[in-house]
């Protein structure tokens, strides 16, 4: 067998999944002991482009409790045409379709190399994908003109047949309807007024009138089935038509007199949003985007009052529990969100502002239901521009890459049991015997909903093995998960994926070795992370970061080699060796210190990191640097103060920003234009080499990351110097005796001082 | 009677008096001189101090002149013999003898009702008690002659024999205009009887006797009574009565001051009688000798010789009351229009009253304001609250402070005192007026109003000349005129900023019932011309004003119209729950600027709807966009709402049908009339707050609840229009006609109204569409120049006669450019400690309209019986309290009415009956609604045609005279088969065609070739090219043009079913609905009369 390493990435390709232990302790006891739970990183629509999907239904066990689908973990018996489940043991009988199976004559779900595989379901109608613009209308005229050509461009990029829907808002709300020609009409909502989904529906014509009383006559039939269509439209039918319509669509026009904000009712406009769809396709994918330039200044969900001389919250406030509209607009928000997800919709807003624009309170729309997040300064930038144009990029098959209103459902064997899942879903509350009382997450449930996803969209799952330590699993046991996703393809078909592994058990005692070597410090860095920063939605911060030390302490404390009370002794293996690095940075990054940080910009950072897959999340935590020189190729340096040298150039990825760093003498002799001079031609291309790497990652990135491009002593080179770890400072700047680096302005404690720390505890006998 | 003169008016007087000159003066200046004190006359004719005189002498003058004509000498004894007769009672008015003798062959219509007179028992029917009756008959007759005569009964008597019986022939006795008729009709002299009330009997016996008689009646008119009986013996003879009574009127010029009324009727009835003689046919026409006798035969007869035939109403025992002797409408307006028509009225004398609003006639402002502004019921009034009350006579004024005035009048100069505003009294406010006293050298002004003294500000300050006067009196307005306007400062505006132009939002009625009608396709191509015609303001050249459009059925539909879009946007607001304006830019623009977007809108509207399948409406939410959208604005403006069902959707102010029929005639009938929820005041009140004024267009098919929805247009001084079962081709033309005219009428909004007056009175009440947050401020959201207000005095304090009262009415409003301004009216009125004054100087048209519409409101809060009971009441008890404080003593009998209330019996009668008060069967609920919130904005002309309808034959006149014909009561004995009328009270207009009407004029004027072949129903006359058809046509046209609403035609044939509808409007009959008969109700006045007397 390859190495761990190269068995996790494997794994990780074919199903991908990622699990923090690779190796499972066999008893409950062990397993807590272990510090990092038993965890896994879920990826449910990984891009498969191998794997194409069958055109059959999956096989269900005939247990009612169970229900886990066919896999090649079940134990076939080929004469009598039975297949006994893996994880209920039911022995089920194959279906009449499954009369020719022999050991020869397998299905694909039974091959070991299908351990992922994806069934395509031809039943049911198939309805169009729906998208419904929101879209803002106080903004600057520039901004808003931007956004304009931003939609138009859109609706050459949806699926023709797709349905596309408009609501404008900013004093009031308008429902544009796209069906009739000559005049445009829309429906307007006051915006300050809540409004139920029954009485939006009214107010829209969208319930069915009772007129069949007054007209019983046979005209009508053909009316209403459709009386939805009059704000949903094929794009092919009216992209003209709507075209026009948003190049029309004027600033609201009304005044807002000095020291004011303009009134923006966001709240509103996404109720009715939510609404609208509620009462006309319900369960049918479709994605509500909202474009907002503000915080929202009136009615349900707003966030800060309309004089400009009341800033909005900041993370003082909320605090000092002095931001006043906080927890009604949360609320209000969250109502909406939940009521999204139910509906198997999705909500993304994007908000482009300078200053703040509310993510804080409106996040769980997206979070719960899977849509994106998008903040820029404006929507006149690149950034949101291609960001925009990025939702609409298609896969190798042509299709979105997008799916919707998805249930992920997990079975797992009787050993383990199921804590919780973070990331963009919400619960759908599904009890059964597999479920754990513990929760870690999104708990409470086997299934969950996740009404947006895309191939990157992935999912910490925490589980808990539930085998009691005095009933051992026989040598050679192996415990089974199994992920079902049910989902509605971009091609809006429905499919299934399901994917199904398994693992060793060891028993802890006798196989430590294994279960260390086995260990993923990197997936388990991002499922801890993950757990921190689900906690930090809801507690104090400090409270978080003390949690996260004291997990680290325990867990190097267990898996360290070390003398009691002798900090030098202390040593940790390869397969842990990077886990307290990473922890320093996450204790840094912006998902749990939240200064400087605005409270949007916190939503914003925590969004993505609990939906991004593993290699994004860890850059997320410990951003990764590049050097240029012309000592040698580029080359991955530490992020570290030491590594900002004169001669260099630096990239630095952080995930949301990409900066390019000069270094001293490179910004001298740029600024003296030897780049343009014929003899240095190498200077040229040592210049560009990192503008193109910046540009490889900017191409394959969603969303768009800020990009930075900066030099020694500019002020953009802020983003790098909070990043790094500040191995030298003015405390020390002359102590360590290098003289290579750039000394950072910071009290905080640098990655030496924390490993100091780490280790004299560790190795303590006092906690 | 002659009380009547008081009217009379000058002018009509200087014209006799050329004539009478030789009689009169002779023999009456002596006895004027005389007469005058002879109290009685000088009572009735009292009114008009110059016509009293006048009178006086007439009636001194003429008994000498009766003596000199023969008639007259006979006359006079009968006058007196009349007076005894009625003394004794019963007689009615002169009729009389004739009568009986009349009636007899005339068994006619007329009589019947009346007949209770003792001669003829059997006709007395009439009024349930038949002793009354008779009783009334008698002094009826009595009364009306004597009516002028009246007060000065005794020496009258005597005195009058002579004149009286001339006096009374004409006078009372307009009825000589009757007589004229039977004369021609039949023979009927006896004109007289007419002579007023009573007498009526007396009429009918005339025609019998006209025969004989014919000049006789004449005589009798005036004095009515007294000479009446006499007359029938000569009377008879004298025919020419029928003047009398207008003859009454007359004397009052030719007399001086000195000598009220009744000395001047004397002389005029003479002219009359004299006239008469000839006339009378001439005369028939004007069956309402009463106050216009005057006129008509003055200019007649002008001379005086007729006297004696005077007599000849009086005369007989009353039987029943000749129609013809009873005060006429149709002749008291001849009268005033003869005498008072020709020269202009001079507003330089305090207490003058003006001519009737029938009558033509110019305005020279000199200090008071044009009685187009403000009408008061009378001209003097008492000094003190005691007398106020003993005289019943309500206070009031009738103002309509933006009415339009004829060409040939100066619209109001505009003052611009500069930043410190109009100058006004410290104390009570009162604007700077005429006036004002200026003192000590004209460094203070006095207060007129409140006495206070007040510094001139040194930029005011004026030298004062040897008068007292400001040297620049006559160059300031404020300080020469009776009615000018200020520019308002800032201080007058709303949150202290000068309002922006206002605005008209359009919302139109998109359901399925407006579309199928074609309503809403013949709205928006109106609208794209009439757009150009907003009003605006003096020679300005396009208007400030800027529009909107709202179209609605369950929800609203608001429209972006900004000129910067190639197309309009429609907004759909279905939150009616909780309406809003979902749109500021672009949704009120400048016509021109966005015309194109605009007719682009029009001419989508039509046919976006086209399929609509919406039946419900809303109404309240729509008022209310409008009005938040004017707030939105911040300007004042009008909404024009074009409604057409009973709003049933689920919103705020959802109605249901509450019309039930079997709630007329119980204590629930009020409720009727009173609005189903209280949504509709709240709304009207923040309308007003807004400036925001609603007209109404209502096109319904069934019950609407007209009471509820014409609540917010009442209360806005908005307007609405009815069009019941709205069809394009038969509707189209009132339809557009009105929406133009409403459109572009000039307007004024967002104002404030508060009338100021001196110490003494004050306004306790008001009427009229407007809504008061206090007890003072008349707040009006929009004000046009049809808008009247109508406002009661009561006294708190004495006043004084010699300062007399004083009216100030200002007027805050902004103009329809968005300029804020002032409209100041002053009025001076006389103060009297005698009640004859007060009789003398009343405006019996003004008092209708106040007590029509105190009746209106009235039926609100209580069963229409008791509002019905309250009027018959005090119209009973100023009557009574005139007989008995201001006429000469008489027998109980004769029912004698001041000169200028003679028509308040049959006016009043006309309310009595009208839809509101008295239901017919055919009377919608809607409809009583729709009139009783019309009238209440009425002006007096509007009241006056429309509870006495103008009733026009067609084919007497010749056909080339260009004038209007003379009117004729409204009536069906007024109607001859063979002729065609014109029927018209400001609302609706018939054509009524005689059975026998020669086939030429059916060929020319119907283009058919038989009576038969006439479409009942019509409503246009084809265009045809002869001389007929021409005049017909252009009588319809001028008749339209003199109305603020236009008048759809109906053409009715006689015997046709469609006659029913058109019988209603003759008033003077007994109507179907159980409304009595002008002389059965003159008859039950004068009971209750007699009752409050004894």
């Amino acid at each position: 067998m390859a190495t761990y390493l190269e068995f996790i990435q494997q794994n990780e390709e074919r199903d991908g999944v990622r699990f923090s232990w690779n190796v499972w302790p066999s008893s409950r006891l062990e397993a807590t002991r272990m510090v990092v739970p038993l965890a896994c990183l879920l990826t449910p629509l990984k891009e498969r482009p191998d794997l194409p999907p069958v055109q059959y239904e999956p096989v269900l066990c005939s247990r009612p409790t169970c229900k886990a689908v066919l896999n090649p973990l079940c134990q076939v018996d080929y004469r009598a045409k039975l297949w006994a489940c893996n994880f209920c043991f039911q022995r089920n009988q194959f279906p009449p379709a499954y009369g020719g199976i022999s050991e020869v004559n397998q299905p694909a779900e039974l091959m070991p190399q299908f351990s992922t595989i994806e069934y395509m379901i031809q039943r049911g109608a198939q309805s169009p994908l729906i998208f419904l613009y929101v879209v803002d209308t106080c903004l600057e005229e520039d901004d808003l003109q931007a956004l304009k050509e931003s939609l138009q461009m859109s609706l050459s990029l949806l699926p023709p047949d797709a349905l596309v829907g408009l609501i404008t808002f900013g004093r009031m709300v308008q429902v544009h309807e796209l069906s009739c020609e000559g005049i445009s009409k829309s429906y307007v909502f006051r915006g300050t007024k809540d409004l139920t989904a029954k009485q939006i529906q009214d107010m829209l014509g969208l319930t069915k009138p009772a007129m069949p009383m007054q007209q019983a006559r046979p005209v009508q039939p053909q009316e209403h089935p459709f009386a939805s269509t009059r704000f949903l439209q094929p794009v092919h039918k009216i992209d003209m038509n709507l075209t026009d319509l948003l190049g029309e669509l004027q600033r609201d026009p009304w005044p807002v007199t000095q020291g004011k904000r303009p009134l923006r009712s966001t709240g509103v406009a996404l109720s009715i949003a939510v609404g609208l769809l509620e009462g006309t396709f319900p369960n049918t994918g479709a994605r509500i985007m909202l474009f907002t330039g503000g915080p929202p200044t009136q009615g349900p969900g707003m966030v800060v009052g309309d004089e400009l001389k009341i800033p909005i919250r900041s993370w003082h406030d909320i605090e000092k529990d002095n931001a006043r509209f906080m927890k009604k607009a949360t609320k209000h928000y969250e109502m909406l969100a939940n009521r999204t997800a139910a509906n198997g919709h999705c909500i993304d807003i994007y908000a482009c502002a300078l200053d703040q624009t509310g993510l804080l309170e409106m996040k769980c729309c997206a979070n719960l239901t899977g849509g994106y997040m998008v903040m820029g300064d404006s929507f006149n930038t690149s950034l949101f521009k291609q960001t925009f144009q990025r939702i609409f990029t298609k896969d190798f098959n042509g299709d979105f890459r997008m799916a919707f209103g998805a249930t992920l459902d997990v079975k797992t064997s009787r050993e383990l049991k199921i804590a919780g899942a973070i990331g963009p879903c919400v619960s759908l509350n599904v009890k059964g015997p597999c479920v754990s009382e513990n929760e870690l997450g999104v708990g409470g449930t086997s299934q969950w909903k996740i009404c947006g996803l895309d191939p990157t969209s992935t999912f910490g799952i925490y589980f808990e093995v539930v085998n009691q330590h005095n009933a051992p699993i026989p040598q050679g046991g192996r415990g089974a998960i199994q992920f079902v996703t049910h989902y509605q393809h971009s091609s809006t078909q429905r499919r299934i994926r399901v994917t199904t592994i398994a693992r060793n058990w060891a028993d802890v005692q006798s196989q430590l070795r294994h279960i260390e070597a086995a260990f993923d410090q990197e997936a388990a860095a991002v499922l801890m992370a993950r757990l921190g920063v689900f906690r930090a939605e809801s507690e104090e911060g400090p409270d978080v970061l003390r949690w996260l030390d004291r997990q680290l302490i325990r867990l190097c404390q267990k898996f360290g080699q070390y003398n009691k009370e002798d900090p030098t002794s202390f040593r940790l293996s390869d397969s842990f060796s990077l886990y307290p690095q990473f922890m320093f940075h996450l204790r840094r990054s912006p998902f749990l210190q939240v200064f400087n940080n605005s409270p949007d910009e916190s939503s914003y950072y925590r969004h993505h990191f609990a939906r991004q897959d593993l290699t994004q999340s860890l850059i997320m935590i410990q951003p990764i640097l590049y050097s240029y020189s012309f000592h040698g190729p580029p080359e991955p340096v530490l992020l570290d103060s030491s590594s900002i040298l004169a001669d260099r150039i630096l990239l630095m990825d952080t995930f949301f920003q990409i900066v390019i760093y000069l270094g001293e003498t490179i910004a001298q002799w740029c600024k003296a234009g030897y780049q343009d001079m014929p003899e240095y031609e190498n200077f040229k291309h040592l210049l560009q080499a990192p503008l193109d790497d910046a540009q490889e990652i900017l191409q394959a990135r969603f969303p768009m990351p800020r990009y930075i491009n900066t030099e020694h002593g500019g002020s953009q080179a802020r983003f790098l110097l909070s990043k790094v770890n500040p191995s030298q400072t003015h405390n020390n700047l002359y102590a360590w005796g290098q003289e290579t680096g750039a000394p950072i302005l910071t009290d905080d404690v640098s990655l030496q001082v924390f490993m100091d720390h780490l280790k004299k505890l560790a190795v303590s006998s006092a906690c | 009677m002659n009380v009547n003169q008081s009217v009379p008016p000058v002018p009509s007087f200087g014209q006799p008096q050329p004539v009478y000159p030789g009689y009169h003066q002779s023999s009456y200046g002596g006895q004027s001189g005389s007469t005058a004190p002879t109290i009685p006359y000088g009572a009735y004719n009292g009114p008009v101090p110059g016509y009293q005189q006048t009178l006086p002498q007439g009636m001194s003058r003429a008994p000498p002149s009766s003596g000199a004509p023969p008639a007259s000498t006979a006359q006079a004894p009968c006058g007196q013999a009349a007076y005894g007769q009625f003394g004794q009672g019963d007689v009615q008015n002169g009729p009389s003898s004739t009568v009986q003798m009349q009636r007899l062959p005339g068994s006619q219509p007329f009589g019947s009702p009346l007949a209770p007179v003792g001669n003829q028992p059997a006709v007395l029917q009439p009024y349930g008690p038949p002793p009354t009756s008779a009783q009334v008959t008698a002094q009826l007759s009595g009364m009306q002659i004597s009516g002028a005569v009246a007060p000065a009964p005794p020496s009258s008597g005597l005195g009058y024999g002579p004149p009286t019986s001339l006096a009374s022939a004409s006078g009372s006795f307009p009825n000589s205009g009757l007589y004229g008729s039977y004369p021609q009709g039949q023979a009927p002299p006896l004109s007289q009887a007419q002579g007023h009330p009573g007498i009526q009997t007396s009429q009918r016996s005339a025609p019998s006797q006209a025969s004989g008689f014919t000049p006789p009646a004449s005589g009798g008119p005036r004095l009515p009574s007294m000479t009446g009986p006499l007359l029938p013996g000569q009377s008879f003879g004298g025919p020419s009565v029928s003047q009398p009574n207008h003859v009454s009127s007359p004397p009052p010029q030719a007399l001086p001051p000195g000598t009220q009324m009744t000395g001047p009727l004397g002389p005029l009835p003479p002219m009359h009688s004299l006239q008469q003689p000839g006339y009378q046919p001439q005369q028939n026409g004007s069956f309402g000798p009463a106050r216009g006798p005057q006129p008509n035969y003055g200019s007649p007869y002008p001379a005086a010789p007729t006297f004696g035939s005077q007599s000849g109403p009086q005369p007989l025992p009353p039987k029943r009351l000749d129609p013809d002797a009873i005060p006429s409408p149709i002749q008291v307006i001849e009268d005033d229009r003869n005498n008072r028509g020709t020269e202009p009225f001079v507003t330089g004398v305090r207490g003058q009253v003006p001519p009737l609003v029938t009558t033509n006639f110019l305005v020279k402002d000199q200090g008071n304001a044009s009685p187009r502004y403000i009408r008061c019921t009378s001209y003097n009034i008492p000094c003190t609250s005691d007398m106020a009350k003993q005289a019943q006579v309500p206070l009031a004024a009738v103002i309509k402070p933006l009415a339009s005035l004829p060409p040939e009048e100066a619209s109001p100069y505009v003052v611009d005192h500069g930043e410190s505003g109009p100058l006004r009294c410290n104390r009570c406010k009162a604007y700077m007026c005429p006036f004002m006293q200026f003192i000590e050298g004209g460094r203070r002004f006095q207060c007129c109003f409140c006495s206070c003294i007040n510094d001139v500000p040194p930029q005011y300050f004026q030298h004062l000349d040897h008068t007292g006067k400001r040297v620049d009196a006559y160059d300031r307005p404020e300080l020469s005129l009776g009615s000018y306007e200020f520019l308002a400062t800032v201080d007058y505006c709303k949150n202290n900023k000068f309002p922006s132009p206002p605005a008209f939002i359009f919302m139109i009625d998109v359901s399925y019932n407006a579309i199928r009608t074609g309503l809403v396709r013949l709205l928006c191509e109106e609208l794209k011309s009439l757009l150009d015609f907003l009003p605006r303001e003096g020679g300005a050249e396009e208007s400030a004003i800027r529009v909107g459009f709202v179209t609605y059925n369950k929800v609203l539909h608001f429209y972006n119209v900004k000129s910067s879009l190639a197309q309009p946007q429609m907004m759909v607001v279905s939150d009616v729950a909780d309406m809003f304006v979902p749109l500021l830019d672009g949704f009120l623009v400048n016509v021109n600027e966005s015309r194109a977007v605009i007719t682009s809108l029009l001419d989508q509207i039509p046919e976006m709807f086209a399929d609509t399948r919406e039946t419900e409406t809303v109404f309240v939410p729509v008022i209310q966009a409008g009005m938040e959208a004017l707030k939105a604005a911040e300007c004042a403006g009008k909404l024009f709402l074009f409604h057409t069902s009973l709003p049933i959707a689920e919103a705020p102010g959802k109605l249901k049908n509450r019309d039930d029929r079997k709630l007329i005639n119980t204590d629930k009938e009020k409720t009727l009339f009173q609005p189903q929820t209280g949504a509709y005041q709240t709304l009207a009140k923040e309308c007003v707050a807004q400036g925001c004024c609603v007209d109404l267009f209502l096109f319904p098919n069934q019950y609407v609840d007209v009471a509820t929805l014409s609540v917010v247009p009442q209360l806005t001084g908005g307007s609405v229009y009815k069009y019941a079962c709205f069809q394009v081709e038969n509707d189209q033309e009132r339809f557009l006609s009105d929406l133009r005219r409403d459109v572009q009428k000039v307007v004024g909004f967002d104002a404030v109204m508060r009338v100021r007056t001196s110490t003494g009175i004050r306004a306790v009440d008001f009427f009229g569409a407007f809504y008061m947050s206090n007890t003072t401020d008349v707040e009006l959201a929009g004000l046009d120049g049809d808008k009247t207000v109508t406002v009661e005095f009561k006294h708190d304090d004495r006043l004084n006669e010699e300062s007399g009262a004083l009216l100030q009415c200002a007027l805050l409003y902004t103009s329809c450019a968005g300029q804020r301004r002032l409209r100041i009216h002053n009025l001076a009125l006389n103060c009297c400690t005698q009640l004859a004054d007060l009789y003398r100087n009343c405006e019996t048209d003004t008092l209708i309209n106040y007590m029509a519409k105190f009746a209106y409101r009235g039926v609100l809060n209580s069963p229409v019986k008791a509002v019905r009971d309250t009027l018959i009441t005090q119209c009973a008890q100023i009557l009574a309290c005139y007989r008995k404080n201001c006429a000469s003593p008489s027998s109980a009998g004769q029912l004698i009415l001041p000169e200028c209330m003679k028509l308040l019996p049959v006016y009043l009668n006309c309310v009595l009956k009208s839809d509101v008060l008295q239901p017919g069967a055919e009377i919608t609920t809607d409809d009583r609604a729709y009139v009783r919130q019309l009238v209440t904005s009425m002006d007096v002309a509007e009241t006056n045609v429309f509870f006495y309808p103008r009733l026009l034959p067609l084919t007497k006149s010749p056909i080339e005279s260009t004038t209007e014909p003379p009117a004729v009561r409204a009536s069906e004995e007024r109607l001859s088969n063979g002729d065609m009328y014109l029927l018209e009270n400001g609302l609706n207009l018939f054509l009524w065609v005689g059975a026998s009407v020669q086939q030429g004029v059916v060929q020319s004027l119907f283009s058919v070739s038989s009576f038969s072949q006439i479409t009942s129903g019509l409503s246009v006359l084809p265009v045809l090219d002869n001389p007929l058809s021409k005049k017909v046509r252009g009588l319809i046209d001028s008749l339209r043009a003199q109305r603020s609403r236009y008048m759809k035609l109906i053409v009715v044939k006689q015997e046709d079913k469609l006659e029913m509808l058109f019988k209603h409007f003759l008033v003077e009959d007994k109507s179907l609905s159980g409304g009595a008969s002008y002389v059965d109700f003159l008859c039950h006045m004068h009971k209750e009369i007699r009752q409050l007397l004894s």
